[in-house]
C-alpha cells in the first residue's frame, strides 16, 4: 500500500502540492457557487480550449527547464500553420487530401523544429541569453508572418479539417487527445531519457554537466528544436480549430503559458519541474475562466484573476516553507 | 559516528578539564571577558550543541578549533544574537549575564563578526564601508561623507594600514577587503572580534600582515576569537585554543602545549599516523604516455608516464600550470603540440567525452561549481556520466540507477540520508566521494584527482586517501595533483614538481624526506 503511495509521490514529486490545492480549492468555490459548474458542459468546453495553451506550454516547459525561455512560441506556432495551410492550398485548397495534410503537418513541424535548432545553435555556441535570442526569434517571424499574410487570415481548407478541432473520439475531444499525448510523450522525455535527465542537470549547471561529460550544447540545440516542434502541433491544432491562420492567433498565451509553468511548480531558473504538475496547473487555469464565465464575470477578468491567483500561489509557497521550519524548530 | 576508530569522547573531556584546571590556576586571577555556560541548541532533531561552556579573556587571542559541523559557527551565532540557545544557558559578557543575546544588544555592547564572506559592498567606497553604520538611523537623515571619510582613516590608521578610502571597495584585492572588514569592526567600538577563516584566501605574506594586525588588536585590549583550519597560524597566533567536536566541548588547551597533529586528533578523536605510501610501479605497463605536451602561457613541453596501479603526485603553487594540464588530460582544453597514448595508443581528444571514452576520468578542484551539480540529487550526480549503465530499453530505469548508486554508495563509505536528497545537503568528504564514485562508475583507466581534499575536514581526508590507495591496488593509474605537498609526499608513488608550467624536479617519497620537496616548492 505505503509503495503504491510512494510510486504516486514520485511520480508527482513535490511540485503538486500547489496546483492540486488550487484545483481543489477551485472545483469547491466554483461548485457551491455555480450549481452548473460540476456539469458536463464544463468540462466539455474546457475540454476544448485546454490543448492550444497546453500544447504552448509544454513548448515553453523545456526552455525553462534548462534555465532558459522560447517567447517564439506563438509565432513559431503560426508560421508552422502557415506553412500546413500553404501546402494545402497549392493542393487544391478545400479540395485537398490527405495526403497532402499529411505532408503539410510534416514540413510544418519541421519549420517549427528549424526556427528551434536556430535559436539552440545561437543560444548554446554564443552564451547569449535566451530571451534575447528568443525575442529577436519572435519579432522575425511575426514581421515573416505578416509580410506573408499582409496580416490577414488564410482560410479555405478541406472540410475533414473540422474534426481535428472539433471532433470527439470515444467521447474526448480530439484535440485533448492529441494533447494528453503530447503530455505523455513530455512526460516520458523529461523522467525517462537522458536528454531529459540531461535537460534537468543543465538547468541547475550548464558547467558542472559539462564537465560530467555532457555534450551541453547538442542538449540545448535539442531541446529548442522540441520546443519548437511542439509549437508546431499547436499550431496545426489552432488551424483545424479556427479553420483558419493569422499570424497572431494565440499572441495572448505567450505569457500565460510562462504563468502555467511556475504555477505547476517549475523553477524559475531552470532544473526542477516536471510535467504533470504542469498538466494540473493547466486545467486550474482553465477551469477557473470556465468557472468566472458561468457565474457571469467578464472574460478578460478571468484573466486578471490568473494573476492573482499565481501571485497567491507563490506566497502560499513561501508561507509553507516558513511554516515548515519554525514548525521544524519548534517541534525539537 | 563518522569513524569507528575513534577516541573515546569522554577520554578527552577528562584531559580538557585537566588543562582547565590547570589555566585556572594559572591564571586564576583574571576576569574573562566573556564566558558561556549551559549553551544547548538543537536544528531538527539534531543536537548541534551539548552543554558548552566557552570563556574568552579580556584582549587575548582565543582560536576555535573544529571539524566543519562540530558547532563552531552555532557557537558564534549564539553569542552574536542570530541564535537562541536552549532555556538554561547563561552568556556572561562584560560583567552583565544575558539567557542569550540579540544581535543588537551585541553589536552595542561590543562584540563583532567578520564573516568568511566579509558582507562587504564591493561597488560601495572603502568609506562607506567602513562608517556606514555609524552614519545609519541618524537625524537629519542626510549622509555626512566628511565624516564618514575621517572615519574611516581613523579605523585603518589604527591597524596602521593606508587604503585611499574614496575607491570603491571592488578595487581592492581580497586581502585589503579583509582589513576594510576589520576596520568597520573597530567602528563599532569592539570589545570582541570573531573572526571566521580570515586567512582562507589569502597568500602567505598576506597571512602574515593579517596576523599582524590581530596581534596589534589584541596589544591594544580588543579580544579576538580566531576560526581557522590552518592549524599552523592557530598555533602561532592564539593563547588559548577550545577544541569542539560534535558539537560537545572538548577541552580548552593553551597553545604552547600544542602541535598540529594534537589539535588534529583533538578535533576528529582519531590518530593519524601518515606514512609514505611509494611503492615502485616499474615493471607494470603504462596507461598514460605524454610526449612534449604544450600549451604556450600555461604548460610547455610536459612529458610524464604513469604506470598501472600507480599514484602519480602533482604538486605546485597556484598558477603552475598544473590544473591546465590536467584539463589538457581531460579533453577539454587542446594541446598546442606534443602527444596523449593512453596504453600505447596516440589519442586526441576533441572533448572530454572523448576522453571518457578512452578511459580517462577528472576530479575537477572545484566541487561546488564545476564537480557536482549541487542542487540535484545525489543519485542524479553519480549516473550523470555513466548513463548508458542505467538503461533498460533505451529508457532510464529508476530501477537500475537505485541499484548502482547503492552499491557505489555502498563501496565507498558515503554517509547519506536518501538517494533523492540533494547532494548539498552532504558534507565536503561525503560529497568527494560520490564525485570519486560518480567517475568510478565509467570505468575509467587513469583518475586525475585535482585537490581532491579542498573543503573536506581533516579526518575525512583520510578516508578519501584511503579509498585512493584502494583504487589504486586494484590497478587503476592515478594522478594526484595538490598544491598541499604532503598530501602528495604520502600518497603518491611518484612526486612531479611544477612551476611556471613546467616539470622542474621528480622525487620519490622513499627516498626524498618532506623537507627536501617543500623547500623546492615554497622556495
Amino acid at each position: 500500500m505505503s509503495a503504491v503511495v510512494d510510486r504516486i509521490k514520485n511520480l508527482l514529486g513535490p511540485e503538486m502540492a500547489g496546483p492540486g490545492l488550487a484545483f481543489l480549492a477551485v472545483m469547491l468555490v466554483f461548485g457551491i457557487a455555480s450549481p452548473q459548474f460540476l456539469s458536463a458542459a464544463t468540462f466539455g468546453s474546457v475540454a476544448f480550449q485546454l490543448p492550444e495553451l497546453g500544447l504552448l506550454t509544454l513548448a515553453m516547459l523545456l526552455p525553462i527547464l534548462t534555465g532558459g525561455l522560447n517567447l517564439a512560441i506563438t509565432f513559431t506556432a503560426n508560421i508552422a500553420g502557415l506553412t500546413l495551410a500553404w501546402v494545402l492550398q497549392a493542393n487544391g485548397g478545400v479540395d485537398a487530401g490527405l495526403g497532402a495534410f499529411l505532408l503539410g503537418s510534416v514540413l510544418a513541424i519541421l519549420v517549427g523544429a528549424v526556427s528551434g535548432v536556430v535559436m539552440g545553435l545561437v543560444i548554446a555556441f554564443t552564451r547569449a541569453h535566451p530571451i534575447l535570442v528568443s525575442l529577436s526569434m519572435m519579432i522575425f517571424l511575426r514581421g515573416l508572418g505578416e509580410f506573408l499574410t499582409r496580416g490577414g487570415d488564410v482560410s479555405g481548407f478541406p472540410a475533414f479539417l473540422g474534426p481535428l478541432g472539433h471532433g470527439s473520439f470515444l467521447g474526448l475531444p480530439i484535440p485533448l487527445i492529441a494533447f494528453i499525448v503530447c503530455v505523455l510523450a513530455w512526460h516520458v522525455l523529461l523522467s525517462r531519457t537522458k536528454l531529459g535527465f540531461n535537460t534537468y542537470m543543465i538547468g541547475s549547471n550548464l558547467e558542472a554537466t559539462r564537465y560530467s561529460g555532457i555534450n551541453t550544447r547538442k542538449v540545448i540545440v535539442l531541446v529548442y528544436a522540441l520546443s519548437g516542434a511542439m509549437c508546431a502541433i499547436a499550431g496545426i491544432i489552432m488551424l483545424a480549430r479556427f479553420n483558419s491562420v493569422r499570424i497572431g492567433h494565440g499572441e495572448s498565451y505567450l505569457l500565460i503559458t510562462v504563468l502555467a509553468c511556475f504555477l505547476g511548480g517549475v523553477n524559475p531558473f531552470g532544473g526542477f519541474g516536471r510535467v504533470i504538475p504542469v498538466f494540473v496547473a493547466l486545467v486550474v487555469l482553465q477551469l477557473l475562466s470556465s468557472g468566472l464565465n458561468l457565474i457571469g464575470a467578464n472574460q478578460h477578468l478571468a484573466t486578471a484573476v490568473w494573476g492573482l491567483l499565481l501571485a497567491g500561489v507563490m506566497v502560499l509557497r513561501f508561507v509553507a516553507t516558513k511554516f515548515k521550519i519554525s514548525f521544524v524548530r519548534k517541534e525539537t | 559516528m563518522r569513524f569507528s576508530a575513534r577516541i573515546p569522547l569522554q577520554l578527552n573531556v577528562i584531559y580538557g578539564h585537566r588543562h582547565m584546571h590547570q589555566l585556572a590556576t594559572a591564571g586564576g586571577g583574571e576576569r574573562p571577558l566573556l564566558s558561556l555556560r549551559d549553551i544547548n541548541m538543537t536544528f531538527g532533531g539534531v543536537r548541534a550543541l551539548k552543554n558548552v561552556s566557552f570563556d574568552v579573556r579580556p584582549g587575548e587571542v582565543h582560536c576555535l578549533a573544529g571539524e566543519n559541523g562540530c558547532g563552531k559557527s552555532t557557537l558564534i551565532k549564539i553569542i552574536t544574537g542570530v541564535y537562541r540557545p536552549a532555556d538554561g544557558a547563561s552568556i556572561e559578557f562584560d560583567g552583565e549575564t544575558y539567557s542569550h543575546m540579540s544581535p543588537v544588544t551585541a553589536q552595542d555592547r561590543g562584540i563583532q563578526v567578520i564573516w568568511q564572506d566579509l558582507a562587504l559592498f564591493p561597488e560601495m567606497s572603502v568609506a562607506e564601508n567602513i562608517a556606514f553604520q555609524t552614519v545609519l538611523g541618524r537625524w537629519p537623515k542626510l549622509v555626512d561623507y566628511g565624516r564618514m571619510r575621517q572615519i574611516a582613516k581613523d579605523a585603518l590608521a589604527r591597524l596602521g594600514v593606508t587604503l585611499d578610502v574614496d575607491l570603491p571597495l571592488k578595487e581592492y584585492a581580497i586581502a585589503q577587503r579583509q582589513i576594510v572588514a576589520i576596520a568597520r569592526a573597530l567602528v563599532g567600538e569592539a570589545k570582541l572580534v570573531f573572526m571566521d577563516e580570515p586567512t582562507a584566501s589569502l597568500t602567505q605574506s598576506e597571512t602574515d600582515h593579517l596576523l599582524d594586525i590581530v596581534r596589534g588588536l589584541s596589544a591594544s585590549g580588543v579580544a579576538v576569537v580566531f576560526v581557522s583550519h590552518r592549524l599552523a597560524e592557530v598555533l602561532e597566533i592564539s593563547s588559548r585554543i577550545t577544541v569542539l567536536r560534535d558539537g560537545a566541548l572538548v577541552g580548552v588547551y593553551p597553545a604552547a602545549s600544542m602541535t598540529q597533529s594534537r589539535i588534529t586528533e583533538l578535533m576528529t578523536g582519531k590518530t593519524f599516523d601518515q606514512q609514505v605510501r611509494a611503492k615502485s610501479r616499474d615493471g607494470q605497463p603504462a596507461v598514460l604516455d605524454v610526449k612534449g605536451l604544450s600549451r604556450p602561457g600555461q604548460f610547455e613541453d610536459i612529458s610524464l608516464t604513469v604506470r598501472r596501479g600507480e599514484t602519480l603526485g602533482i604538486t605546485g603553487l597556484l598558477g603552475s600550470g598544473r590544473t591546465e594540464l590536467a584539463l589538457t588530460l581531460f579533453g577539454m582544453l587542446k594541446p598546442a603540440s606534443g602527444s596523449i597514448s593512453i596504453e600505447g595508443k596516440p589519442i586526441r581528444f576533441s572533448s572530454n567525452r572523448d576522453a571518457i571514452e578512452a578511459g580517462v576520468a577528472y576530479l575537477s578542484e572545484d566541487r561546488l561549481s564545476l564537480g557536482l551539480i549541487q542542487p540535484q540529487p545525489i543519485a542524479d550526480n553519480l549516473v550523470i556520466s555513466s548513463l548508458d549503465k542505467v538503461l533498460s530499453g533505451g529508457l532510464l530505469s529508476e530501477e537500475r540507477k537505485r541499484s548502482l548508486v547503492g552499491r557505489w554508495i555502498a563501496d565507498l563509505g558515503v554517509k547519506i540520508g536518501l538517494q533523492q536528497d540533494a547532494i548539498s545537503t552532504l558534507s565536503g568528504g561525503n560529497q568527494q566521494r560520490v564525485a570519486i564514485a560518480k567517475w568510478l562508475a565509467t570505468d575509467p583507466k587513469l583518475l586525475i584527482l585535482d585537490a581532491p581534499t579542498v573543503g573536506v575536514d581533516v579526518g575525512a581526508r583520510a578516508g578519501i586517501f584511503d579509498i585512493v590507495a584502494r583504487l589504486a591496488e586494484s590497478g587503476l593509474a592515478i594522478i594526484l595533483i595538490s598544491d598541499e605537498v604532503p598530501e602528495v609526499y604520502f600518497n603518491a608513488d611518484r612526486v612531479l614538481h611544477m612551476a611556471q608550467g613546467r616539470i622542474v624536479g621528480s622525487y620519490d617519497p622513499r627516498t626524498s624526506s618532506l623537507g627536501d620537496i617543500e623547500g623546492a616548492v615554497y622556495a
